[in-house]
């Protein structure tokens, strides 16, 4: 028990670290805890993507992706010309994701191209081509726009008619365009997309004769429709017309979730399948976490906290959809190609692998997926600083990803989740720590970008000095 | 013949063809312009040895085979600390406070670069990532040590809270500007001529030529052949770690000998985040003159550092006068510097499977 302890604290020592440095100045700034949860949510909402969409890379072995600098990029080019053309809410952002995508796709093809010839050094080069990519964007939107592109708008362009101005204001166009979708327009969406596909599938099964029985596809028919139904009824439509959820709830509705998660499990394997082998020790474990966690939201502080804080939903089920990409990617043969490439080159060329195209993919996925993350941190925080938004995107995504204890080897959703409430807890609090500490808020401030910086240094130098001792170790044996 | 020319462009490289033409038409398109081309030669001149020694501290650590070195934030912050030590102390002879500086700077630079080659040595392959990050910390963790400082004297401190350094000191009542008036004359009128720095060419010079020396003494072939090929170096009884953290520290040193001179120069020392990216300038300044991951000559400083400095010297006001508005300088610097350091990258790890 002792060792296991140590063990853990030994492998997760970034982790906890940190997780002592945020309860300490938590505790030192007096900061009610409401607000830091508060912003914390928000902050997770408005960020969680973006860190989220460095994980392929790390998986195809290409290290920290400092270029998602360049997926950002792309997003604040559409963002521009959609403000430009005028749309708004929703539709803006659809159309801006419609966009930048194949921005993105380019982008990220190019990235890949280049890292290719500069295999083994994806990082530096990373990082070199964001500050070169930023020259090249600062030169469009400085002097392109409205010099050799013409644009006339007072809103958006310097006076006198070159360049764009150096902040923009979302509020009223795209500022909260994703966060405000409700619930009710949500399940809507997904019940045509259901309809549509299923409808899409029978017909396809009928005109080819596939003989796929039509009884399954109509039963899920059916329980689209169910649903959708079912939002007809008052009380329901009442809450789901809301755009944002209540912790509380979302506390309630993930523990009922899981509870019936494990249950299915249980049945299933010991019911269903008859396996005797299956251990039902664990889901009953998880069971009863739930259970104690659900008892927890009773205590008075977290119950504050819980009553407190409100969810965007539709931002956090993209958090939760990139969670689920990244999962279900590594059970494809891409995924596990680029497993295979990420472990040893070598090995995979041998294998018959086109190494440089899965490394070329996985760089495509990833700068697609900053462009989405930038367009979802540009509306939820509603101005567009356009020289800056994009300049610290891959420092403030890499720091959070490395605080959660990933790694240049390896980085999970689970790490890029802790790590981002960590690294974004230590961020809210540290000036407030500051001030209260020295009664000065400026050293707080520098100190959470010092933690940024120092963190990104000292994983790199700790894996370099892994890689390092390998092959010393080996000579040894 | 052909083969010979290919050859040639080669060795120079598309990058440096063209940053070289583009400098010529600039030069070229400022006659027209209605610019003083002399002013613009002067400031030019100026600059050029002004970061010339920031520039130099990349050929020990190249040499010495840890590569590009984005570190020598290192040796800036303490060339910094030895300035506002200096100021801080009230030396009022500028000569003495110059050399104060250097020394104090020097000795820190030298020190602090021992412990970098002591983990750079753990890092093999890996420097120039981890170094960028090394870097940037260290910026960042001064930041608050400018804050927390306890010095006192009323042109380093914020005036009214008396709190934490400035973000700009002057150096007029210390060593600014000593070394450009040395000696210095002009060209034409005073006011619109070419102004020559001499005190601070012939500094720059000096120190090149040092260094030169040292890379032409013992330990500096060692030096240079450890980089190169280390195997080789230490079947041959030489250690090549030892050699690395030399280079390093030499580096560092300079670093900060260079960041005195710029301040000198500039005439205002700079704290907090002004620095940061100087590192990426130096480099990209020695790649321009020529220099490659593994390879660095002084005589690719002294050119790079003239043809980096000049386009930056010269694009401004010649984009002012074509657009108005807008600091095109700034985003030049940021194009040219970082994409000759990515074609560097490029050409070292070539496609290699």
């Amino acid at each position: 028990m002792k060792d296991n302890i140590v063990n853990f604290i030994s492998e997760n020592k970034v982790v906890v670290l940190f997780v002592a440095l945020c309860i300490g100045a938590i505790y030192v700034s007096g900061n009610p805890l409401t607000f830091v949860a508060g912003e914390l949510f928000t902050r997770f909402g408005r960020n969680g993507f973006m860190v989220l969409a460095l994980l392929i890379p790390v998986l195809a072995g290409m290290g920290l992706n400092f270029g998602i600098t360049i997926g950002a990029i792309a997003a604040q080019i559409a963002v521009f010309w959609i403000i430009y053309w005028g749309f708004e809410g929703i539709q803006g952002f659809l159309l801006s994701v419609l966009m930048s995508t194949p921005i993105a796709l380019l982008f990220g093809y190019l990235v890949g191209k280049l890292f290719n010839k500069m295999k083994g050094s994806e990082m530096i080069a990373g990082m070199v081509l964001g500050y070169f990519a930023d020259g090249l964007y600062q030169l469009f939107f400085l002097y392109v726009i409205g010099g050799i592109i013409p644009v006339y708008s007072d809103r958006l362009i310097i006076p006198g008619g070159i360049g764009v101005k150096n902040t923009i204001d979302l509020t009223g166009n795209l500022k909260y365009s994703l966060d405000t979708v409700s619930m009710l327009q949500l399940v809507e969406i997904f019940f045509y997309i259901a309809v549509a596909v299923l409808i899409f599938k029978m017909v396809f099964n009928k005109v080819k004769k596939t003989n796929s029985s039509i009884a399954k596809d109509l039963i899920i028919l059916g329980i689209a429709i169910v649903v959708y139904v079912l939002t007809f009824i008052p009380a329901i439509e009442a809450f789901l017309a809301s755009d944002r959820l209540l912790l509380l709830y979302a506390v309630t509705i993930g523990l009922v979730f899981m509870v019936l998660l494990q249950i299915w499990r249980i049945v299933n394997n010991k019911v269903i399948k008859k396996d005797n082998e299956y251990s039902i020790k664990k889901p009953i474990a998880l069971i009863i976490v739930a259970g104690i966690l659900y008892a927890m939201t009773y205590i008075k502080p977290i119950e504050v906290i819980l009553m407190y804080v409100n969810i965007p939903v539709t931002t956090y089920l993209c958090i939760v959809g990139i969670c689920f990409f990244n999962n279900m990617l590594l059970r494809t043969r891409l995924g596990q190609n680029m497993r295979t490439v990420g472990q040893s080159r070598v090995v995979a060329n041998a294998a018959g692998l086109d190494v440089d195209r899965i490394r070329i993919i996985a760089m495509v996925l990833s700068t697609v997926l900053a462009c989405w993350g930038q367009l979802i941190y540009l509306q939820n925080i509603g101005t567009f600083a356009t020289y800056g938004a994009h300049t610290q995107v891959g420092l403030f995504a890499i720091a959070a990803l490395l605080v959660g204890g990933a790694s240049v080897k390896k980085a999970t959703n689970k790490q890029a989740i802790i790590g981002i409430i960590l690294f974004h807890t230590l961020f809210t609090v540290a000036p407030q720590a500051g001030k209260q500490l020295f009664n000065n808020a400026q050293l707080g401030e520098y100190f959470r970008v010092f933690v940024a910086y120092g963190v990104i240094a000292v994983s790199l130098a700790m894996h370099a000095w892994k890689t390092n001792i390998k092959p010393s170790v080996k000579q040894k044996a | 013949m052909r083969e010979k020319i290919g050859n040639i462009y080669n060795n120079i490289g598309l990058p440096r063809i063209i940053i070289t033409s583009f400098f010529i038409f600039l030069l070229v398109i400022s006659v027209p312009l209605g610019l003083n081309i002399l002013n613009l030669l002067g400031d030019s001149i100026r600059r050029w040895a002004m970061y010339g020694i920031l520039v130099l501290a990349m050929v020990p650590a190249v040499q010495c085979g840890i590569g590009l070195n984005f570190g020598i934030s290192l040796g800036i912050v303490a060339g910094l600390l030895g300035a506002t030590l200096s100021i801080e102390l009230g030396i009022s002879n500028p000569w003495l406070g110059m050399l104060f500086a250097s020394a104090v700077g020097i000795l820190l630079g030298g020190l602090l670069g021992v412990f970098y080659g002591f983990m750079l040595n753990k890092l093999k392959g890996s420097e120039m990532t981890v170094s960028t990050y090394v870097g940037f910390s260290v910026i960042a963790f001064m930041n608050m040590i400018w804050l927390a400082l306890p010095f006192k004297n009323g042109n380093l401190v914020w005036p009214i809270s008396e709190q934490g350094m400035r973000n700009t000191i002057s150096l007029e009542g210390s060593f600014g500007l000593i070394l450009n008036k040395l000696w210095s004359f002009s060209i034409g009128n005073p006011a619109t001529g070419l102004f020559v720095p001499t005190g601070l060419i012939l500094f720059f010079l000096a120190v090149c030529f040092i260094v030169y020396l040292f890379m032409r003494s013992k330990v500096g072939m060692a030096m240079s052949a450890a980089g190169e090929n280390p195997e080789f170096t230490r079947a041959s009884g030489i250690n090549v770690d030892k050699m690395r953290i030399i280079g390093t520290a030499v580096s560092t040193a300079l670093a900060a000998l260079g960041i005195i001179t710029y301040a000198q120069s500039y005439g205002f020392l700079q704290l907090y985040n002004a620095p940061l990216m100087m590192g990426f300038h130096s480099v990209a300044a020695v790649l321009i003159g020529g220099a490659s991951v593994g390879r660095a000559k002084i005589s690719h400083v002294i050119l790079g550092a003239f043809l980096f400095q000049g386009i930056l010297t010269v694009a401004l006001p010649v984009a002012n006068k074509i657009l108005p508005e807008g600091n095109l300088s700034d985003v030049l610097r940021l194009i040219i510097s970082n994409g000759i350091i990515l074609y560097a990258l490029s050409k070292t790890k070539g496609g290699n499977k």
